[in-house]
C-alpha cells in the first residue's frame, strides 16, 4: 500500500501543464523516430537527450521516456503496413500484421498492436510500482562485493543468453569495458590509455559513443539498402477500436502469457527481441489451429507486441532498482541520470523520491496518453514516410552532431562520434552486436570500482565473492548464466529440456 | 473505416542494383576487424601493463583491471580471428556490392565534408551546407525546396538550442558578424 501511495504522490508531481506539454512532444517525437526507417528508440533517446539538459531531471526523463513509449508504438505502424520492421522486435508482428492490412483488416491490426502494446507495459509497470522499491530496499544492504556480483551477472547473462557468437558478445563487451577505463583513474588519479592525447584525459563518454553507434551507423545502413516503399494507409475508426476491445477477454491467456515472458526477458538481459519471438511462437504452440498462424491472424499481433513492450518497459526495473540497465534504450536513459547527476540505484528510491515516483506515473500517463493519440493519428505518421530520406538522413546527421557535441562542448566528441559511426556499422554487417558495448561503457567505471573495492576488503582474496550467501548465489548463477549453452546442450541431451529456438512461420 | 485501397508508395530513383558486383566478402572483413581489434588489445594491454597490472600495498594498480580486459579482448580477438579464417573456406556472404558502397559514401563523405566544415564556419552554415547539398546532390530534389528545407531546420535548431535552451553550440564568421 506505500508504494499506492508514494505513486499518487508521484502523479501530483507529474500533473502540471508543462510534464503534460512534454509528456505529448515526447510521444509525438517518439512515433515519429519509431516510424522513420532508420531510427528507433535508443537513436531517439541518445539524438534527442542534449534537449533535456537545461531541464529538472523530472522533466527530463519522462519527456525521454516519452520518446521511448512513442518509438515503441510506432514501430508497429511500418511492421504492419509496410511489412518493414522498424526495430528487430516488430519482426514477429509482421508475419500476421502484415498479412491482415493486405486482407484488409490494417485498422484492426493496428488497433491489436496498439492495445497489446499497452497492455504489456501496463504490466510491466504494475511489476516495476510493486518490485522495484522491494528491490531497491533490498540493495541497500548491499556491499561492493553483492554490486560487483550484480554486475557480473548481468555481463554473464548477456554472453550466455544472447542469440549472438558468444566470442563476439565477449568482444563487444571486453572493448566497451575498456572504453570506459580511458582517462583519468579515479581511484587513484593516474592516467590510462590516453597516449599522452590531452582530449583523451576526459575519457570517452558513452553518449557520444551511442549517437555514433546507433545514430550515424543506422544512417549508412539504411541507405544502402533500397528505400522504396510500398504499403498499405490506414484510420482507425472507433468502431473498430471497440471491435477489437470487445474480444479481448477471449484472448486473455496469450496475453498474460505473453506479458509474463516479457516481463521475465526484459528484467534479465534477454530482450525485447528474443520476448517478441517467443511470444510469438507460444501463441502458435498453444493454438489450437497453429496452421492459420502466419495468415493474418490477430492472435499473432497480440503475442509479440505485448511480450515486446513487456520486455521494454520491465528493463527499466533493474535500473531503477540496481542502477543495472536491461537494455540498450534503459542504459541511455541511465547515462542521462548521470548527466542530471543523480546516482541510479537503490539510494535513488530514497534521496529522490520525487523523480522515481514521478517517473513512475509518467510510464502510466505516458501509455495511456501514447495509446490515444497512436489510434487517433495513424494516418499521419504513417504518411511521414512520403517524406524522401534524401531530406531526413542529413537531418538525422545534424541532430546527431548537435547531441555530441551538446555533451561536453568538444569538437574532439564529433570526430569520436563520427568514428563510431563507422565502428558501429562494420559491427552490425558482421554479427557483433552493440547492446553489450553500450551497456559495458554505461557500468564499465561502476563494476571496475566495485571490482577494486571487493578487493582491497579482502586483500586480493577471489573468495570474496562466495563470502556469503547472497554474493555467492549470485556470483555462481553468473558462471551458470555464462555457460548457460553448454549446461542447456547437455541437459537437453539427456533429455531434460527442450531447446527452443525463435522461428518464422 | 480503414481505407486499404488507398497506398503509400515512396520511390527510390537512386535504389543500388540488386546484380551490382561485390566489393567485398563479410569472411575479409571479419578478419581484418579481428586483427585490428588484437592490435588494439595488444596497444591498450602494453599500455596498462606499463601504467601498473599487478598489486602494490594500496591494492590493485590502476592498470589491474583493463589489463585483464585486454587480455580477453584479445582472446575473443583471436578466437574470432581463427573462426574467420576457417569460415572462409566455405562461400562467404557479401558484406557490400559496389552499389551500396556508392550510397553509403554518398552519406559518409558529405558527412566527413560537414564535420571538418563545421570547424570553420560554424555548425549551423555547415547544417545549412550539408542538408541543402544532400538534398539536391544525392536526393535529386528539386533546389528551391533543398534550399527551403536547409534554411528552416537549421532555423529551427538555432532557436531551440541556442535560444531556447541555451545550449551554446560551435560558430563561425556568419555568427560573429550578427554578434553571437
Amino acid at each position: 500500500m506505500e508504494a499506492f501511495g508514494l505513486l499518487l504522490h508521484g502523479f501530483a508531481v507529474l500533473l502540471t501543464w508543462k510534464t503534460l506539454v512534454l509528456m505529448m512532444v515526447g510521444l509525438v517525437l517518439g512515433i515519429f523516430v519509431g516510424v522513420l526507417p532508420g531510427l528507433g528508440g535508443p537513436n531517439g533517446v541518445a539524438i534527442l537527450l542534449p534537449l533535456t539538459f537545461t531541464m529538472d531531471p523530472t522533466s527530463a526523463i519522462v519527456m525521454l521516456s516519452c520518446i521511448y513509449w512513442g518509438a515503441l508504438f510506432g514501430g508497429a505502424i511500418t511492421s504492419i503496413l509496410f511489412n518493414i520492421p522498424g526495430e528487430a522486435w516488430s519482426v514477429a508482428t509482421t508475419f500476421d500484421g502484415y498479412p491482415m492490412a493486405q486482407q484488409g483488416r490494417a485498422a484492426e491490426a493496428l488497433t491489436a498492436a496498439f492495445t497489446s502494446s499497452f497492455i504489456g507495459s501496463l504490466v510491466a509497470v504494475l511489476l516495476i510500482t510493486f518490485l522495484a522499491p522491494m528491490i531497491s530496499s533490498f540493495a541497500l544492504k548491499f556491499g561492493p562485493p553483492e554490486f560487483f556480483a550484480v554486475y557480473l551477472l548481468t555481463f554473464c547473462s548477456f554472453v550466455g543468453l544472447g542469440r549472438e557468437a558468444k566470442h563476439k558478445t565477449v568482444i563487444s563487451m571486453s572493448l566497451g569495458l575498456l572504453l570506459a577505463g580511458i582517462g583519468m583513474d579515479t581511484v587513484s588519479g593516474n592516467l590510462r590509455m590516453t597516449f599522452g592525447s590531452a582530449e583523451l584525459l576526459r575519457g570517452i563518454n558513452f553518449l557520444v559513443a551511442v549517437i555514433g553507434l546507433f545514430g550515424i551507423s543506422e544512417i549508412l545502413l539504411t541507405m544502402e539498402e533500397r528505400l522504396a516503399l510500398r504499403g498499405h494507409a490506414a484510420s482507425i475508426s472507433l468502431r473498430v477500436v471497440l471491435g477489437v476491445w470487445k474480444d479481448l477477454p477471449k484472448y486473455w491467456a496469450t496475453l498474460l502469457r505473453s506479458s509474463f515472458i516479457g516481463c521475465w526477458l526484459g528484467i534479465t538481459p534477454g530482450g525485447a527481441i528474443a520476448a517478441s519471438f517467443m511470444g510469438y511462437n507460444l501463441a502458435k504452440r498453444f493454438s489450437k489451429d497453429p496452421e492459420s498462424f502466419g495468415k493474418g491472424r490477430i492472435e499473432g499481433v497480440f503475442a509479440p507486441e505485448t511480450a515486446a513492450h513487456a520486455s521494454g518497459t520491465a528493463a527499466l526495473l533493474p535500473m531503477l532498482a540496481l542502477g543495472i540497465p536491461g537494455s540498450g534504450t534503459a542504459a541511455i536513459l541511465l547515462g542521462g541520470l548521470m548527466v542530471w547527476g543523480l546516482n541510479p540505484g537503490p539510494l535513488l528510491f530514497v534521496e529522490h523520491k520525487d523523480f522515481v515516483w514521478g517517473l513512475i506515473a509518467s510510464m502510466y500517463l505516458g501509455n495511456v496518453v501514447g495509446l490515444v493519440l497512436v489510434l487517433t493519428t495513424v494516418p499521419i505518421f504513417a504518411s511521414i514516410l512520403r517524406v524522401p530520406f534524401a531530406a531526413v538522413a542529413p537531418m538525422i546527421v545534424v541532430s546527431c552532431a548537435i547531441g555530441a557535441y551538446a555533451i561536453q562542448n568538444a569538437m574532439f566528441d564529433i570526430w569520436l562520434m563520427l568514428g563510431f559511426g563507422v565502428v558501429g556499422y562494420v559491427f552490425k554487417k558482421i554479427g557483433i552486436p552493440l547492446a553489450p558495448f553500450t551497456l559495458a561503457l554505461v557500468l564499465g567505471n561502476r563494476a571496475e570500482d566495485a571490482f577494486r573495492l571487493s578487493m582491497i576488503g579482502s586483500g586480493g582474496d577471489l573468495k570474496v565473492f562466495w563470502s556469503n550467501g547472497l554474493v555467492g548465489s549470485i556470483t555462481t548463477l553468473a558462471i551458470v548464466l555464462l555457460f548457460w549453452p553448454v549446461i542447456d546442450g547437455m541437459l537437453s541431451r539427456v533429455g531434460w529440456t527442450q531447446r527452443t529456438r525463435a522461428t518464422s512461420p | 473505416m480503414s481505407q486499404t485501397d488507398l497506398e503509400i508508395v515512396v520511390d527510390d530513383p537512386t535504389a543500388p542494383e540488386d546484380d551490382s558486383p561485390s566489393v567485398v566478402s563479410s569472411g575479409t572483413v571479419e578478419i581484418v576487424v579481428c586483427l585490428l581489434l588484437l592490435a588494439l588489445a595488444a596497444t591498450l594491454g602494453y599500455d596498462n601493463w606499463r601504467t601498473g597490472a599487478s598489486w602494490d600495498s594500496t591494492g590493485p594498480e590502476p592498470g589491474y583491471f583493463p589489463f585483464y580486459l585486454s587480455v580477453i579482448l584479445g582472446g575473443g580477438s583471436l578466437y574470432g580471428l581463427i573462426v574467420a579464417l576457417l569460415a572462409r573456406r566455405a562461400a562467404s556472404e557479401t558484406f557490400v556490392t559496389r552499389a551500396q558502397a556508392r550510397r553509403v559514401l554518398a552519406v559518409f563523405v558529405p558527412t566527413l565534408l560537414f564535420c571538418l566544415v563545421m570547424q570553420f564556419l560554424g555548425l549551423y552554415v555547415a547544417s545549412f551546407l550539408l542538408i541543402s547539398g544532400f538534398m539536391r546532390l544525392v536526393g535529386k530534389i528539386a533546389l528551391w525546396k533543398s534550399l527551403l528545407t536547409a534554411f528552416l531546420f537549421t532555423a529551427i535548431m538555432f532557436v531551440t538550442f541556442d535560444v531556447a535552451f541555451d545550449v551554446i553550440m560551435p560558430k563561425g564568421p556568419l555568427e560573429a558578424a550578427f554578434g553571437r
